[in-house]
């Protein structure tokens, strides 16, 4: 197989293979978790409108807080700025958008290269500041396990071989392209199976947390 | 009672829904709910942090509830949950945890890590891993009455001072009188002034109330040492007092888990709603205060400052009534830093006052309460909890501060106008 057939296959069924498995995945995980049901309160709410609250929470908690910026200002800025590099990167470089709008016929305007280019420096900088952190205070070293630390890894990958990719560095063109689909394809397989599935879970849990506390009275 | 790991890992089970499965895949060990919690905070050790509390309830959830969970333990390479694991985590999960709920508001995808230890400690009692100041307490409150060991002849006894002393007869099984008065054993025995304060108060605003000679004692133990069987029993107690006297309401008294197991865990555990409602002391006060009913007179100059009673405040939503109270009686209140739903727990909540095996850590996680009083400079600190004033005397004395602990309600009795 050339090189190029290779690449086609990788960007052909390859993908469509992947984004089978993975959707597949995160609906058998979403049914594992919500097939445990949830009892209804039979306590009287203050508020009985409380789903409100629940919607709040999913709002809220992704609001700037000034407390947990003092408390763990490493953990504070470089979650808030990979998360936010990752986003512009995956849904505002126009190759992705051209790619995402060939799979699903929605296409919406990108962002000039140097923003991505930039995002994508700041990414990986707070990507590896946040590993460094992770591997140097005691309180992230003890939690972490190999999971978190594969988790970071497959992450990190398909934004360091975009930026290479883009920057015509290690590879050749088509090398590399390969080499950055098949790490995206290794983040995309392994989203429902690991802790990567929190980009889907964590609406549920903020709004189960604000639903339970808002009929309680407590905006959380 | 029978206890085996079978039986503890069985009721992990039972207790892992939706919620719990939602906030087990959400969490990626971010560890900002360390900083949340009095007990790392003040050692610093990375054990505390609360979601590592959890560790023997997430094993079970992966193991029983997720696909590759499942797969490990049939291939045999699943980590073991034995006695042995779970004797570990017997300390993290009663001694440095008083099931405040400030880690549960600091979660970054919104884990309501106190909803997990809660019903992870009914593992932890299914399995004999519950610490014996807790079993004690609650085998006195199953079959004497009340976690310290007060009767009912005590109640009526202590009641009787009680109406010696400021002269006001206190009825006992009034038929459909509007409130049902239950108290905590705190109350009873060691803050015996609660007592007369809500009968001055009561006459004073024509409240229809009464005690009852069938159940008097608002703490429930069960759910601190996290048995639902026992806390229903204990629920079920009041329940059946205030429905056979047919009141529209019982008050749940300045106790905060004596809150949350009457107004938001009851109905849940005897699994029905009640026939009456449930009302805070502070809420019945402010209420009254409101409409006039309740005349105060006199500002208090001196400072004063206000402790919020976790499950007052963070879990129950109590947070604006204390303080127009307050104001009605002072001139002088301030807050303390972090106040209201961020406030930090007096440090033995959740059953850590009953457990003598958590005596040296709360007593260490005291110097956060101190480090927010001396912020405060206030010499009088007034509160709504009578476990939380316990602990807060015991570690003021500790730390050699010269606070004097006061309870709202006794204050605003204080101030009724003659």
């Amino acid at each position: 197989m050339t090189t190029m057939e290779l690449l086609t296959w990788v960007r052909g069924p390859g993908m469509t293979i992947t984004i089978i498995l993975m959707l597949f995945g995160i609906v058998v995980r979403l049914l594992e978790m919500l097939i445990l049901g949830r009892k209804k309160d039979l306590s009287v709410a203050r508020d009985p409108a409380s789903a409100k609250y629940g919607w709040r929470t999913i709002m809220t908690r992704s609001l700037p807080s000034m407390a947990c910026l003092k408390a763990v200002p490493v953990t504070f800025l470089t979650g808030y700025i990979f998360h936010i590099g990752l986003f512009l990167i995956v849904f505002f470089y126009v190759p992705h958008i051209l790619f995402i709008r060939d799979l699903v016929g929605v296409e919406w305007s990108g962002l000039p290269f140097w923003v991505i280019d930039g995002a994508t420096l700041l990414t990986m900088l707070a990507m590896l500041i946040s590993l460094w952190y992770r591997i140097s205070d005691k309180v992230r070293r003890y939690l972490s396990r190999f999971s978190d630390y594969f988790v970071w890894t497959i992450t990190f990958l398909p934004v360091l071989t975009g930026y290479l990719l883009y920057h015509r560095q290690g590879l050749p063109y088509n090398e590399m392209m390969i080499v950055h689909l098949v790490t995206v394809q290794t983040f995309l397989i392994s989203l429902p199976m690991t802790k990567l599935m929190h980009t889907f879970t964590f609406a549920f849990s903020r709004w189960y947390s604000g639903e339970a506390a808002g009929r309680k009275g407590v905006k959380v | 009672m029978t206890t085996s790991i079978q039986l503890g890992i069985e009721a992990f089970k039972q207790q892992i829904d939706a919620p719990i499965a939602s906030f087990f895949n959400s969490c990626v060990h971010c560890g900002m709910c360390a900083g949340a919690c009095l007990f790392y905070e003040t050692t610093h050790d990375p054990k505390y942090t609360p979601i590592n509390k959890l560790e023997p309830m997430r094993r079970v959830w992966k193991q029983e509830y997720t696909f590759w969970g499942r797969l490990a333990n049939t291939l045999g390479i699943s980590k073991p949950i034995n006695d042995a694991y779970l004797d570990e985590w017997q300390e993290l999960l009663y001694d440095s945890c008083t099931l405040c709920g400030r880690c549960s508001l600091v979660c970054p995808v919104g884990i309501d890590l106190v909803y997990m230890i809660r019903k992870a400690r009914e593992g932890m009692v299914a399995s004999g891993h519950a610490p014996e100041g807790l079993k004690g307490a609650t085998s006195r409150a199953i079959t004497i009455g009340s976690p310290m060991g007060v009767t009912m002849s005590t109640f009526k006894k202590q009641v009787q001072h009680a109406e010696d002393e400021c002269g006001i007869k206190m009825p006992f099984d009034i038929q459909d009188a509007d409130y049902l008065l239950i108290m905590s054993s705190a109350e009873i025995m060691q803050f015996s002034e609660f007592i007369g304060a809500m009968a001055k108060i009561f006459k004073h605003a024509d409240v229809s109330w009464t005690f009852s000679s069938e159940a008097f004692e608002a703490t429930n133990s069960g759910i601190q040492i996290g048995s639902s069987d026992l806390a229903a029993e204990l629920v079920q107690r009041v329940v059946d007092a205030a429905e056979n006297l047919n009141v529209k309401a019982v008050i749940s008294p300045e106790c905060g888990h004596a809150y949350t197991a009457i107004r938001w865990d009851g109905p849940n555990l005897i699994g029905r709603p009640y026939k009456f409602d449930v009302i805070h002391v502070l809420e019945l006060l402010d209420q009254l205060r409101q409409e006039g009913k309740i005349q105060l007179e006199g500002l208090d100059t001196n400072k004063i400052t206000f402790h919020d009673p976790c499950q007052i405040v963070r879990r129950g939503g109590i947070t604006q009534e204390p303080r127009d109270l307050l104001n009605s009686v002072s001139s002088n209140f301030v807050e303390m830093p972090c106040s209201g739903k961020w406030n930090w727990c007096c440090g033995g909540g959740g059953g850590v006052s009953a457990n003598s095996d958590a005596d040296e850590l709360r007593l260490k996680s005291f110097a956060i309460k101190k480090g927010q009083l001396d912020g405060a400079g206030a010499k009088t600190l007034v509160t709504s909890c009578s476990n939380c004033r316990n602990m807060l005397e015991d570690g003021i004395e500790e730390y050699e501060m010269d606070i004097e602990v006061v309870g709202l309600t006794e204050l605003i009795a204080d101030h009724i106008k003659e």
